[in-house]
């Protein structure tokens, strides 16, 4: 049998990875560039990244941001793991369908619909637009995916572990704390990485439900690239880039240790 | 459910001096009452009242679905029954959740905690009851010496093999000293050398212990061998109990006759019977069969009588005629080495089981396929039902 990469392989991988990454790539090539100017290379140079450590107004967003993101990863995933408990643990209980599908229904809803529908929520509880608003928001959302995670890990965790701890004396809350949360932490972890991501790159829900003094990274960059793209929004693009992969490779290391002591 | 009362003949092999149940003075640790526990309209309990006694290593024999794992899991508090009442130590367990009762459960799986090490698995029922460390750290050394897994102590639960699990189960179900022990399908997942040996190590840790076990087991050599008692079960109720011995040469029934080793069963009707002796006829046998029975069966009823394949002699030359007695050809022969099993065709047409012990390296003539015998059995080697 012929191993190894066929032309055609060859071709699609190009092609593939080629549309995924050049863009980014470029940016952050750009990132480096000497020049005022997006698209004229002008020598490499590295002064964007050092005003975007003046730049006051983006600073602010990133901090922003990462506190929103935090605040609501963590939310969703208390709450996910809730949910997940209730769909895995409680059988067949009387609307279990219904309760299923309104915790997965978020997950193809339009995200626009979402932002709006929380928008006007905001606004008939006379709820004024700001921090708290974004991070509900966020927990509202990114819970169903945080409730996805935990549910499979769930399921495939065995019950009767739970029952050896009560049979030994323990209480089933503690049971659960003491048995089954250190098996299924791997999949609390994921899903608070999910959610802390979701959070970091949400635009359109941020935009409805967000107010004045509480404008998010994303938001930040898309109103300033409407007035032309600059340099320092690729330094923060390239820097974003950069922490994602960094946690997603540590993520995967962490896992691989993980697999290998087990 | 009675037992049969036999007082002039001593029935099997061993004699144990052990028998709480027979003392009408004996407080029982555990006692059923009449428990009933259906799951969505099928009855999984019906109607069970038993009897289990300090000291006791009881066995609850039957197929799978037959109700005894479920009721091992109403003693230990993870099903409510539907109906009826268990209690330990006198005290109702009504409404006591599993943490709360005293008795420990050794899971099918095992069930160790993946994230624990094994002395932490072995300590964990400790720390729920609040033991101080020091005597925490005594506690699981001597558990540990106790089911030999002493350098053991740090390594994680998929690093041991599956006897070294089955160990560690066992002794993080013992450390906290409950009043008893549930045992489900122990040595299920074992193979069979290891099983033989560690039934005969949970006996031996029963007696050192001195707790109360209960076993639930579909392997009837397990149970024979490790417990004092059995429960036959069937379809959720009890059909039998009493001492292997009893349960294995005194079955009450063809169901626990066939159920518990192998049995020939023939059909006949009762010609006499005078609380000594039955005499039926029956198509098998052309002289009758003569059995030592001290029931009163009814003359001219239909009954069964039920002969073990250990118990019946293998002729090649004619014996005298006579009761008991039985022609036939070798249709199969099973050498197992300690035993052989003949599959002997009798002239009817069907087919008995016959076994003999392989004493002896030498024999004068060896049974051979399509070997003309004769098959008999003592008037004592078989036992008559009538259910």
């Amino acid at each position: 049998m012929r191993r190894g990469l066929t032309t055609f392989n060859i071709v699609s991988l190009v092609i593939g990875f080629g549309f995924l990454y050049l863009p980014i790539i470029l940016l952050v090539i750009y990132s480096f560039n000497a020049s005022r100017l997006v698209t004229v290379w002008g020598g490499f140079s590295t002064k964007w990244y050092a005003s975007l450590l003046r730049n006051e107004q983006l600073l602010d967003a990133i901090w922003v941001t990462f506190r929103v993101g935090l605040i609501s990863a963590t939310i969703a995933t208390v709450l996910g793991t809730f949910a997940a408990v209730a769909l895995v643990r409680a059988g067949r209980f009387k609307g279990r369908t219904l309760f299923s599908g309104m915790i997965f229904a978020p997950l193809v809803m339009p995200e626009v619909i979402l932002g709006l529908s929380l928008l006007l929520l905001f606004v008939s509880l006379g709820m004024p637009r700001g921090f708290w608003t974004v991070t509900v928001s966020h927990a509202t959302v990114t819970m169903c995916y945080a409730a996805v995670v935990i549910q499979a890990r769930l399921a495939a965790f065995d019950r009767q572990l739970e029952e050896a701890a009560q049979d030994l004396g323990c209480p089933p809350i503690k049971a659960f704390f003491a048995v089954t949360l250190p098996n299924i932490a791997p999949a609390v972890a994921a899903a608070w990485m999910l959610a802390f991501t979701l959070s970091l790159d949400d635009l359109v829900i941020a935009s409805f439900t967000s107010g004045p003094g509480a404008t998010t990274l994303p938001m930040r960059i898309y109103s300033q690239v409407r007035l032309g793209v600059s340099p320092e929004i690729n330094a923060v693009s390239t820097l974003l880039i950069g922490l994602v992969a960094t946690g997603v490779i540590a993520a995967y290391l962490l896992q691989m240790r993980r697999r290998s002591e087990a | 459910m009675t037992e049969r009362s036999r007082p002039r003949l001593n029935i099997g092999a061993v004699r144990s001096t052990f028998a709480p149940w027979a003392d009408p003075a004996a407080k029982p640790l555990v006692r059923f009452e009449n428990v009933v526990k259906r799951f969505d309209g099928d009855t999984a309990v019906g109607g069970v009242s038993l009897d289990i006694y300090p000291g006791e290593f009881f066995a609850l024999l039957g197929p799978s679905g037959c109700g005894k794992t479920t009721l091992m899991r109403l003693l230990a508090g993870f099903e409510t029954p539907d109906s009826g009442r268990v209690t330990l130590a006198g005290e109702d367990l009504a409404g006591k959740r599993p943490h709360e009762r005293p008795v420990n459960m050794m899971f099918q799986s095992y069930a160790l905690f993946p994230h624990l090490s094994v002395e932490r698995n072995i300590a964990f029922g400790l720390k729920q009851q609040g033991m101080p460390k020091d005597q925490i750290a005594d506690r699981v050394t001597e558990m540990l010496a106790l089911v030999r897994l002493e350098g053991l102590a740090r390594r994680k639960p998929h690093q041991l093999s599956g006897g070294q699990r089955q160990r560690v189960a066992l002794a993080r179900a013992i450390a906290p000293r409950p009043m008893m022990l549930l045992l489900d399908e122990p040595l299920a997942a074992l193979d069979k050398k290891l099983r033989e040996e560690t039934q005969f190590e949970l006996m031996a840790l029963q007696q050192q212990l001195g707790m109360t076990f209960l076993i639930v087991t579909h392997d009837q050599e397990e149970a024979m061998v490790t417990a004092d008692r059995i429960a036959v079960m069937r379809s959720g109720k009890i059909v039998q109990i009493g001492r292997p011995a009893d349960v294995y040469e005194a079955p009450n029934s063809r169901y626990v006759a066939d159920f518990i080793g192998d049995v020939n069963i023939f059909e006949g009707k009762t010609e006499f019977a005078d609380g000594t002796t039955v005499r039926m006829a029956s198509g098998e046998a052309p002289g009758g069969f003569d059995i030592i029975e001290d029931d009163l069966l009814e003359v001219g009823s239909t009954a069964w009588l039920a002969v073990r394949p250990e118990k019946i002699e293998v002729h090649l030359d004619e014996p005298p005629a006579g009761p008991n007695r039985m022609a036939g050809k070798i249709a199969d022969i099973g050498y197992l080495g300690d035993w052989t099993t003949y599959l002997v065709e009798l002239d009817s047409g069907r087919t008995i089981r016959a076994a003999r012990a392989n004493a002896t390296r030498f024999v004068d003539r060896p049974v051979d396929w399509d070997d003309q015998v004769w098959l008999t059995f003592a008037r004592d080697a078989g036992v008559v039902l009538t259910q």
